[in-house]
C-alpha cells in the first residue's frame, strides 16, 4: 500500500500497468493449470499404487497372445504387443490411403457433376451430397456391414460374377498374379519412371523458359509410367500365372481377399467423405471466374492448356487446404473400424488395453499415433501453402 | 401509360422457355448431355421402381416378425413393433410420456427461437429455465414423479441430451478458447493453441475412451462421475476446439480499426470484446458454426462404442434380438431418415440465416 | 481464464458426483444404502434384464447375495452393465463395488490389474459352436475356419493358443458386444463361435433355430469365473467371498430358501453357527449375525440359483458337471463356517 502511494505522481501504479497485469494473469493461469495437472497426476499415482496396478510401457515387449484377422505383414499370436500395434497402424494407413484415393476421385467426379449444365445430373449430385453428409458415418458403416452380412451367401454358395472372382459373406475374392521376382522389377521400374518424369518436367520447364518451345511432358510421362514397368515385367520373363481363389475346407484359399469389414469400412468412409470433397471441388472450380477462361482462350491456349495452366492452379489453391483436412478426417474416422471389427489401430489398442488392463498407456498410445498423423499432415500443408502462396505485389 | 402508344412498345425478348425449351437447354444441350441424360434416366428407371416396390408396395408395416420372414418387401414392422424401445430404451415403460413431453418442449423451444426477431435476453432466460425443466421432468423426484436414474435414460432423449447440452456448453468454451488463441499473452496463447491442436488432432473416439476407461483413474479414491456426464464432457471438450477454430476465423476478419476505435473510446478488453468485436465476429461465422454443430449432432452416435444406449444403440440392441435379426437395412434407413431430418433442417436454417445476414441481399434484414 | 473455467467445471462435476467413499468399502456401501455391482448386461443366464427390466442370472444372484449379506435386503443393488474393456477400470476406479461379470480368474489379472478374486461361482471351460450343416464333429477339424470371438478376453488368447498348438490356420472376427457377436455368427460371417461353454449354451438358446447349431465336445481351457473386488480392502473381500460361499455351504448343509426357517431350530451346531443362531460369524465379518440366513432366505442356496438360471430346465439346459458339490463329484468345496 505505502509503496503504491509513494510512487511518483504521474507514473501508473504497479497494478494499473497492463504489462504487469498481463504477467500476473498469466502466472495465475499457469498456476491453476499446473495445480489441476498435478492434482490429476497425483490421483492417478495414488490410485495405481494403492491397487497395485501395473504401469509403464513394459507390456509392449511381451507376447500379445491374440490373433489379428487381417494383416499386411506376417503376424502371429506369438509376436509382441508392439508388433500387434504396428499391424494396427499399417491397417489404419492401408484403409486411409485407399480411402483417400477413392474419395478424391469420387468427390471430384460428383463435384463436377454438381456443376454440370445437365439439370438431372446436377440435381442427382446435389441429392447425393446432401443425403450422405447428413447421415452419421458410423450409421453408414453399420448399414453396409449389416447389408454385406445379411444379403451375401455363405462361401459354399458364393456368387461368381466373373470367372475366378467370388463374392460371399467372407468378402470379395479376386485372382492375383502368382508371386514372381518380375513384379518386384516392375515396381522398381515404376519408381524409376516417377523420378524420370520429375527430371523431364524440370528440364522441359527450363527449356521452355529459355527457348519458349513446349515439350509434350504429359504424353511422354504417361508413356514412361506405363512403358517402363511393362518392359521390366517382360524382361523379367513375362510371368502370367494367376493365384485364383478356390474353395478349400471352410474358406477360399489363394487370390486376394477383401473382408466384409474392410469393404464396409472403406465404402462407408469413401461415400461419406466424398460428399464433403464434392462440395470443396465445386466451390474451388466456381472460385475461378469465367473471365479467366475467356482470357486464356483469347490468348490462343487450347482447352487442355487452359485447364492445366490457368484454371487448375487457381482452383487448387482454394481446394487443397480443405481437402487435406477432409483427408485427415477420413483417417480419424477410420478409427470407427473398432465398431465393425476391422483390426485398425484403435481396435488393436482396445484389445491391448483389455488384455493388459493398462488403460492410460493404451489411450495415450492412440492419441500419440493420431497426433503424429495430424502433425505430419499439417507439416505437409504448411509446405504446400508456402509453395503455392500468391506472390503479391 | 397513356402518353405512349401501344405500337411503340417493344416487348423484351421472352425469357420463358416453355417445357420443350427447358428440356432442350437443361437436358439435351449437346450430344454429350443427351447421352448423360439418357444414361441417368435409364439408371433411375431401373432403381426407382424396384426400390418403391420393396419399400412401399410389398412392405409390411405392422406385423409379427414371422410374417416379415415370409414376405418379400421391406419389413418396417421391425421399427413399428419396437418403436418404444428404439425411442426410449430402458426408460420405465409407464413413465415414457415424460421424455416424450420433454422432447416436445425442446422442439417447441427450438421452433420458437427460429425467428431472429425473438432473439433477446428473454429467449436466453427461456432456455435457461426450459432445459432444467426438461431435465427435471426426465429425472423425476418432484411433484410425485418417481425418480428415474440417469442410467436408464436412453434412446432419442439421450441423443438429444448429448447434442443439446454438448452444443450449449461447447459454444462459450469455444469462444473463450478462440479469444485465448488471439491473446497477446504468450502463456495463455500457447496453452490455448496446444489444447486446440491436440484435440483436433485426435479422433473423438479416443476422447470417449479416455472418458470411459481412463478418466475414472484421474479422480481421487471413491469419487465417481456419472457415465453420461463423462461422455458429455468428452463431446464438449471436442466440439469446443472446433468451434474455437471457426470463431478465430471470425475474429481475424474484424478489421483492426474496430479494435483501435474501441480502445480510443476507453473501452477495456472485456467491453471491447463483448460490445464491439464478438457481436460482429460471431455473426460472420454463423454458417461454419452450424456446420460444427451439425457434426456434433452426428457425432453423438459414437457413444455406441463406449456402451451408452443412445438411439443408434437401442436400434442395434433391437436388431440383435434373434426374432428381428436380418432386418437391419430397414432399421438403419429409418435412423438415417431421422438424422437426415435433424441435420438438414439445421443446415437449411443456417443457409436462411446466412441470406438474412448478408447485407444487400434479398433478405429482410432490419 | 479458460483454464480456470475448465477447472471450475471439473470441480463442479466432481462435487456433483455424490458422496466420496471414505476408505473402507463396507462403510461407503452402508452409507450409500446399496451395493453397486458390475454385470454383463447382455448374457442370458448370467446377467441380463428380462423384457420387464428385471435383472436375472447367476452373476446377478451373486450380487443379490452380497446385498442380502450386507443389508439383509437382496434388492439393495444397483446394476452397472459393462463391456469387456470397461469392466476392470470400473472396478479400479471405484465406480462399482464388486464385479460379477463372468470374469475368469488369471494370474495377470490378480496381480497387474489390482484385483482380488473371491470364490469361484461358476467353473467353466471354453468350447466351440458350429452350424450343424457344416458337418464338423471335432474342434481338430477346424483348420482354416473363420472364428467369431470377443476381443480382449481370455477366450481370444485360448483360441490363439489352441490353433497354434494344433498347427491350424484360422481367421478371427472380433466384435465387442456379446449380442452383436452372436448376431454376426448367426448371419454366417463366421464358421465357428468360440466362448465359454455356458455362454455358447446361452447363445444357442436364443438362436433363431437352436437345433441348427452344435457345440463341439472339446473343452480347451479352464475358466474359473469368479467375482472380483478391488485390491487392498480385506474386510470387503471377505464379505464378498463368504457371501458367495454361503450359498454353497447352504447347499452342503441341505438348507434351502424354503426350509431355512425350520433350519433355524436345527440342533446341528454347524447349522446354528451358519445361520447365526450361535453368534460369532457375523461379528467377525462386520455384518449382522443373520447375514447367511438372509442370503439363503432371499436368494437361495447354490443349487437353487443354478437351477433357476442355467440348469436343465432353463433354455441353457446346463448340467451341474464341475459345478456340483465336491460330495457329488464336482469342484464346489468351501471352508468350514466357524
Amino acid at each position: 500500500m505505502t509503496q503504491a502511494s509513494d510512487a511518483p505522481a504521474g507514473a501508473t501504479r504497479f497494478w494499473n500497468d497492463p504489462a504487469n497485469r498481463a504477467l500476473a494473469f498469466q502466472a495465475a493461469v499457469l498456476a491453476v493449470v499446473f495445480a489441476v495437472g498435478w492434482y490429476l497426476f497425483h490421483n492417478v499415482q495414488a490410485n495405481l499404487a494403492r491397487q497395485n496396478i501395473a504401469t509403464g510401457f513394459g507390456f509392449l515387449g511381451r507376447e500379445a497372445g491374440f490373433e489379428i484377422g487381417e494383416s499386411p505383414i506376417p503376424y502371429s499370436a506369438a509376436d509382441t504387443y508392439l508388433k500387434a500395434l504396428w499391424v494396427g497402424v499399417l491397417n489404419t494407413l492401408r484403409v486411409s490411403f485407399i480411402g483417400i484415393v477413392l474419395t478424391v476421385i469420387l468427390g471430384a467426379f460428383v463435384g463436377i457433376a454438381r456443376l454440370s449444365t445437365n439439370w438431372l445430373v446436377s440435381k442427382l449430385a446435389g441429392a447425393y451430397i446432401e443425403v450422405l453428409q447428413d447421415v452419421p458415418v458410423l450409421l453408414q458403416l453399420f448399414f453396409w456391414y449389416a447389408l454385406f452380412n445379411e444379403i451375401l451367401p455363405s462361401p459354399r454358395q458364393a456368387l461368381s460374377p466373373l470367372p475366378g472372382v467370388y463374392l460371399c459373406n467372407r468378402g470379395l475374392l479376386l485372382p492375383v498374379p502368382e508371386g514372381h521376382p518380375a513384379y518386384g522389377w516392375a515396381a522398381g521400374a515404376f519408381v524409376a519412371a516417377c523420378v524420370l518424369i520429375w527430371a523431364v518436367r524440370r528440364w522441359a520447364h527450363r527449356r521452355q523458359e529459355a527457348t519458349g518451345k513446349l515439350f509434350p511432358t504429359f504424353r511422354v510421362g504417361l508413356a514412361l509410367l506405363v512403358g517402363l514397368p511393362v518392359l521390366a515385367w517382360w524382361l523379367g520373363g513375362a510371368p502370367t500365372a494367376l493365384s485364383v481363389p478356390h474353395l478349400k475346407g471352410f474358406n477360399f484359399r489363394g487370390g486376394l481377399g477383401l473382408s466384409p469389414e474392410f469393404a464396409a469400412l472403406l465404402l462407408g468412409l469413401v461415400l461419406y467423405t466424398s460428399a464433403f470433397v464434392a462440395e470443396i471441388v465445386r466451390a474451388g472450380i466456381q472460385s475461378v471466374s469465367h473471365g479467366q477462361t475467356e482470357a486464356a482462350m483469347s490468348l490462343g491456349l487450347t482447352p487442355g492448356q487452359t485447364l492445366n495452366l490457368v484454371i487448375l492452379p487457381q482452383a487448387l489453391r482454394v481446394i487443397v487446404p480443405p481437402l487435406t483436412s477432409q483427408m485427415l478426417n477420413l483417417t480419424k474416422n477410420s478409427s470407427l473400424a473398432v465398431a465393425i471389427g476391422f483390426p485398425d489401430f484403435v481396435s488393436v489398442a482396445n484389445t491391448t488395453i483389455n488384455q493388459t488392463g493398462q488403460a492410460i498407456e493404451g489411450v495415450l498410445l492412440i492419441m500419440v499415433v493420431y497426433l503424429m498423423f495430424s502433425l505430419s499432415t499439417s507439416a505437409f500443408m504448411n509446405w504446400y501453402n508456402k509453395r503455392i502462396a500468391l506472390v503479391e505485389r | 401509360m397513356s402518353s405512349t402508344t401501344p405500337a411503340e412498345t417493344v416487348r423484351p425478348p421472352s425469357t420463358r422457355l416453355g417445357p420443350w425449351g427447358w428440356l432442350k437447354v437443361n437436358l439435351f444441350s449437346s450430344w454429350f448431355n443427351s447421352l448423360l441424360t439418357l444414361v441417368t434416366v435409364g439408371g433411375l428407371a431401373w432403381v426407382v421402381p424396384r426400390f418403391v416396390r420393396w419399400a412401399f408396395w410389398n412392405a409390411l408395416w405392422y406385423t409379427p416378425a414371422e410374417a416379415c420372414r415370409a414376405g418379400g418387401g421391406a419389413c418396417w414392422s421391425v421399427i413399428t413393433k419396437n418403436l418404444r424401445f428404439i425411442l426410449f430404451g430402458f426408460y420405465p415403460h409407464p413413465e415414457q410420456w415424460r421424455p416424450a413431453v420433454a422432447m416436445g418442449l425442446l422442439l417447441a423451444l427450438l421452433w420458437y427461437s427460429k425467428e431472429r426477431t425473438r432473439w433477446s435476453k428473454r429467449l436466453v432466460w427461456l432456455w435457461l429455465v426450459g432445459l432444467p425443466v426438461m431435465g427435471l421432468l426426465m429425472r423425476g423426484g418432484v411433484f410425485g414423479l418417481p425418480v428415474v436414474e440417469t442410467e436408464k435414460w436412453s434412446g432419442l432423449p439421450l441423443t438429444l441430451l448429448l447434442s443439446v447440452f454438448g452444443m450449449v456448453a461447447a459454444y462459450p468454451l469455444g469462444v473463450i478458447l478462440a479469444l485465448g488463441r488471439r491473446s497477446r499473452m504468450p502463456a495463455v496463447k500457447s496453452l490455448c493453441v496446444a489444447y486446440i491442436e491436440l484435440i483436433r488432432g485426435v479422433p473423438l473416439i479416443s476422447l470417449l475412451f479416455m472418458s470411459s476407461v481412463m478418466f475414472p483413474l484421474f479422480l481421487p479414491e471413491g469419487v465417481t462421475v456419472n457415465k453420461i456426464l463423462r461422455a458429455l464432457a468428452a463431446i464438449i471438450l471436442f466440439t469446443a476446439a472446433y468451434i474455437a477454430e471457426v470463431v478465430r476465423g471470425g475474429l481475424q476478419a474484424i478489421p483492426r480499426g474496430q479494435y483501435e476505435a474501441a480502445e480510443s473510446l476507453g473501452l477495456n478488453y472485456v467491453q471491447t470484446m463483448r460490445r464491439i468485436v464478438l457481436p460482429q465476429a460471431l455473426k460472420i461465422v454463423i454458417p461454419p458454426t452450424v456446420g460444427v454443430l451439425v457434426s456434433a449432432f452426428k457425432d453423438t452416435s459414437l457413444v455406441v462404442i463406449i456402451g451408452l444406449y443412445e438411439i443408434l444403440n437401442t436400434t442395434k440392441s433391437t436388431l440383435s434380438n434373434p426374432q428381428w435379426m436380418g432386418f437391419s437395412s430397414e432399421a438403419y434407413l429409418f435412423l438415417a431418415l431421422l438424422y437426415f431430418l435433424g441435420c438438414f433442417s439445421m443446415s437449411s436454417y443456417s443457409r436462411r440465416l446466412e441470406r438474412e445476414l448478408t447485407p444487400g441481399s434479398a433478405g429482410r434484414t432490419r | 481464464m479458460i483454464l480456470r473455467r475448465i477447472a471450475t467445471l471439473t470441480l463442479a462435476a466432481v462435487l456433483a458426483a455424490g458422496p466420496a467413499l471414505a476408505g473402507k468399502t463396507l462403510d461407503a456401501v452402508r452409507a450409500r444404502g446399496y451395493v453397486i455391482v458390475g454385470v454383463n448386461g447382455s448374457l442370458f443366464g448370467f446377467g441380463k434384464p428380462d423384457e420387464k427390466g428385471v435383472w436375472k442370472g447367476l452373476d446377478v444372484d451373486t450380487g443379490r447375495a452380497i446385498a442380502a449379506a450386507v443389508f439383509g435386503d437382496a434388492s439393495k443393488v444397483k446394476w452397472v452393465p459393462l463391456t469387456a474393456v470397461q469392466r476392470f477400470t470400473a472396478l479400479q476406479s471405484g465406480e462399482i463395488d464388486v464385479l460379477c461379470r463372468n470374469t475368469t480368474r488369471t494370474l495377470s489379472r490378480d496381480t497387474a490389474l489390482g484385483l482380488d478374486f473371491v470364490h469361484v461361482n461358476y467353473y467353466d471351460g471354453q468350447g466351440f459352436m458350429v452350424p450343424k450343416k457344416l458337418g464338423v464333429k471335432s474342434a481338430k477339424e477346424l483348420d482354416g475356419a473363420t472364428v467369431c470371438v470377443l476381443p480382449g478376453t481370455t477366450t481370444e488368447m485360448n483360441a490363439a493358443d489352441f490353433f497354434r498348438k494344433n498347427n491350424m490356420a484360422w481367421k478371427p472376427v472380433v466384435i465387442e458386444s456379446t449380442a452383436e457377436l452372436a448376431k454376426t455368427f448367426f448371419s454366417g460371417r463366421c464358421d465357428v463361435l468360440t466362448s465359454d461353454a455356458s455362454q455358447l449354451a446361452g447363445t444357442r438358446a436364443v438362436a433363431p433355430n437352436p437345433d441348427g447349431y452344435v457345440i463341439l465336445p472339446e473343452i480347451i481351457s479352464k475358466e474359473p469365473l469368479a467375482p472380483a473386488v478391488r485390491h487392498g480392502d480385506e474386510q470387503w473381500r471377505d464379505i464378498v467371498d463368504y457371501a458367495v460361499m454361503a450359498m454353497i455351504a447352504a447347499e452342503e448343509m441341505g438348507i434351502t430358501s424354503k426350509n431355512v426357517d425350520q433350519m433355524l431350530k436345527s440342533k446341528d451346531p454347524k447349522v446354528q453357527r451358519f445361520l447365526g443362531v450361535t453368534p460369532g460369524n457375523g461379528k467377525a465379518l462386520g455384518l449382522d449375525e443373520r447375514w447367511a440366513y438372509n442370503v439363503v432366505k432371499q436368494v437361495g442356496n447354490y443349487a437353487e440359483v443354478f437351477e433357476r438360471n442355467v440348469g436343465p430346465n432353463t433354455p441353457l439346459g446346463l448340467e451341474r458337471g464341475l459345478n456340483a458339490l465336491w460330495t457329488d463329484g464336482g469342484l464346489m468345496y468351501v471352508p468350514p463356517f466357524k
